[in-house]
């Protein structure tokens, strides 16, 4: 244990290593003079400000001790200001990662609370009508992507129901826990379509097996009621797969929540990365770019890990 | 193993692994092969998938051909403004002039999105192609030769999976201020390349132990000839399963990028663009956006369906080795 410890935990660091190192690159290897591609055109005319910023960068220094420099910032938390709006990217990063971070644990709660049960009720009724309808259902919901969810989801909820907001967030500290979720319920359901469809998928063909074995087949002859035994009996077997699922499933939300936070116009990180695309702030997406991917190297570990831990026989071997 | 082969294939991947542990396998026939008894086994919404990609790709190709020709042939003008000219208003409901109706700008739905399909199978190929000869000739070079070349190959993909896919195309995108179709077509192409390097490798790890590998090996053949006779031809269905799979995932990712205003530029139409452009005026009708969003979510079930049954036609064949 100890040892697979160790080699994961040499991985994660060479695997941050080499994503600081690519996202380093990515700004370096611009064409042409960095200082055109920092400063808004409008800047330019100012030669004063060219040669502040071309000393303030050292940028007249070799790529590896820039690099160097840039990494030791990076791991203090340094990670440079925009020079569009003059904020320090890691204060931007800082207030919007909490709305991020909301928005794809709702919807792993929303993935897990629906797909679960879906599946199980699949797998209790293989090959019935449920289990065709629920099968199409799951294969559209993993095509469509969560964009075109979120739009048809403001067409019925907010304007034919007029039930749920489309856009705008309501802070738990200034407006309270129900308006906040009430604003975080519909982004949060389109990105939990695909992660949806793929707990329910997963849990189905995990269960189908389950539902075979014997002390299933005991249960049922003690007179067991069928919830009982699908939810007792048979889940949980089933609930490990899920749980590694669910893990990874986070570290991919965080990527997808980019295009919900800008269709639903939330605060979040995703929308500032786009937002800063716009303004091609390229200081600011290459902070957000590296933060996401940090953390997204991360996550994958840490459920590597949580795998390893849960699961005896992945240990042995 | 399982695990790793989710946590490094992403989404797209799961995609597949799931639709593979979910088969509930047809009892193939072994007897039959080749491309018709194939068509024949297939089961019908299969049929409608095929039948629906070989539209999507008749369109994309008509629409070529009706741009090269100075739109001589028989299909509306995709730029064609009615309201501007005469002839239609916006946000129209279908009718025998406008099938499918018209959108915010009192465009024709219908041919602009034939003419759609063009950006996103174009990608979808290049990506299909880079990965299945790039990453399938590097991930079998590697797999089979094994040794220091496989660590620094494999090594050297990890740090592109490391990155969540749409962030770094969006990264890329942006600072390199890329917005016309060969140079988007090529990015993704280029960042697809891991995941079939993965895949490729895995599964030549796998051929490369089979006995008729060792045959070759024992007489002597060159390691060159076995790697092109006798493994690739082995990987290259699996491949070809994933490619399948991946193609609608791109498609899927093109769309959010061209939703975003981050692809091929307006007025060319592209189904995600379409669709921003449709979501402005949602609340007077929706149809503007249903449409792009149908045949987009209808060309991803497809080439997802279509690489699901691949795949077991495939596992069945390897079972059967």
């Amino acid at each position: 244990m100890g040892k697979i410890l160790t080699v994961r935990l040499a991985r994660l660091i060479a695997a941050l290593f080499a994503v600081s190192l690519l996202t380093f690159l990515l700004v370096e290897q611009l064409p042409g003079d960095p200082v055109f591609a920092l400063l808004p055109p409008e800047a330019l005319h100012d030669l004063a400000t060219i040669e502040r910023i071309r000393t303030e960068l050292q940028l007249d220094d070799p790529v590896l001790v820039r690099y160097g420099r840039w990494l030791t910032d990076v791991v203090q938390g340094d990670l440079g200001k925009s020079y569009i709006t003059d904020q320090p990217v890691a204060d931007a990063i800082r207030d919007r990662v909490p709305v991020t971070l909301e928005l794809a644990l709702l919807a792993t709660v929303f993935a897990a609370l629906i797909g679960i049960p879906l599946g199980a009720l699949c797998a209790y009724r293989e090959g019935k009508r449920v289990d065709k309808a629920a099968t199409g259902f799951t294969t559209a919901a993993l095509s469509v992507p969560s964009f075109l969810v979120g739009i048809f989801l403001i067409w019925l909820f907010t304007l034919k129901f007029r039930w749920l907001p489309s856009s705008g967030w309501a802070r738990i500290s200034t407006k309270g826990v129900v308006a906040n979720l009430k604003s975080a319920a519909l982004p949060a359901l389109s990105l939990a379509f695909a992660p949806l469809a793929i707990n329910a998928r997963l849990v189905r063909a995990d269960m189908i097996g389950t539902l075979k074995e014997n002390y299933v087949l005991s249960a049922r002859a003690k007179g067991l009621r069928n919830r009982y035994i699908l939810f007792r009996h048979a889940l949980r077997p089933s609930s490990l797969t899920a749980l590694t699922v669910l893990g990874l499933q986070l570290g991919a939300l965080i990527g997808g929540t980019v295009v919900i936070e800008t269709l639903f116009a939330l605060p979040g990180l995703g929308s500032r990365l786009i937002s800063a695309i716009y303004q091609r702030d390229v200081m600011m997406i290459q902070g957000i770019t590296l933060f996401v991917a940090a953390t997204y190297v991360i996550v994958n570990t840490l459920v590597d890990l949580l795998y390893l831990l849960l699961d005896p026989r992945i240990r042995r071997q | 193993m399982v695990l790793r082969h989710w946590s490094r294939s992403r989404g797209d991947g799961v995609a597949a692994t799931l639709s593979s542990t979910d088969a509930t396998a047809k009892e193939p026939n072994h007897q039959q092969s080749g491309a018709m008894a194939a068509l024949k086994t297939m089961p019908l919404v299969t049929k409608a998938a095929l039948a629906w990609l070989l539209f999507i790709i008749g369109a994309a190709i008509y629409t070529r051909l009706d741009r090269l020709f100075g739109q001589a042939l028989p299909l509306q003008d995709p730029f064609y403004q009615g309201f501007l000219f005469g002839g239609a208003s916006p946000t129209e409901t279908p009718s025998a002039a406008h099938w499918l109706g018209t959108d915010v700008l009192s465009r024709d739905n219908f041919s602009r999105l034939l003419h759609g399909a063009w950006v996103s199978l174009a990608i979808a190929a290049t990506v299909v192609a880079f990965g299945v000869v790039i990453g399938g000739l590097l991930g079998s070079f590697v797999g089979y030769v094994r040794g220091r070349w496989e660590t620094v190959v494999m090594a050297s993909m990890d740090v592109i999976l490391a990155f969540p896919p749409l962030v770094l195309l969006l990264a890329l995108v942006a600072i390199y201020k890329v917005r016309s179709l060969p140079i988007i077509a090529l990015l993704f192409g280029v960042l697809s390349i891991p995941t079939y390097v993965r895949i490729a490798r895995a599964s030549t790890l796998g051929v490369a132990s089979r006995e008729f590998v060792l045959a070759a090996e024992a007489i002597g053949t060159r390691r060159v000839a076995i790697l092109f006779r006798e493994v690739i031809p082995n990987v290259l269905p699996a491949l070809l399963a994933y490619a399948l799979v991946n193609a609608g995932f791109v498609i899927v990712i093109e769309g959010t990028l061209s939703y975003l205003g981050l692809s091929v530029q307006i007025p060319e139409p592209t189904w995600g663009n379409m669709i921003n452009e449709g979501r402005r005026d949602i609340r007077q009708t929706i149809l503007p956006v249903f449409w792009p969003g149908l045949f987009l979510t209808l060309t991803v079930v497809s080439l997802n369906m279509l690489g699901d049954w691949f795949q077991q036609r495939v596992a069945v064949r390897e079972a059967a080795l």
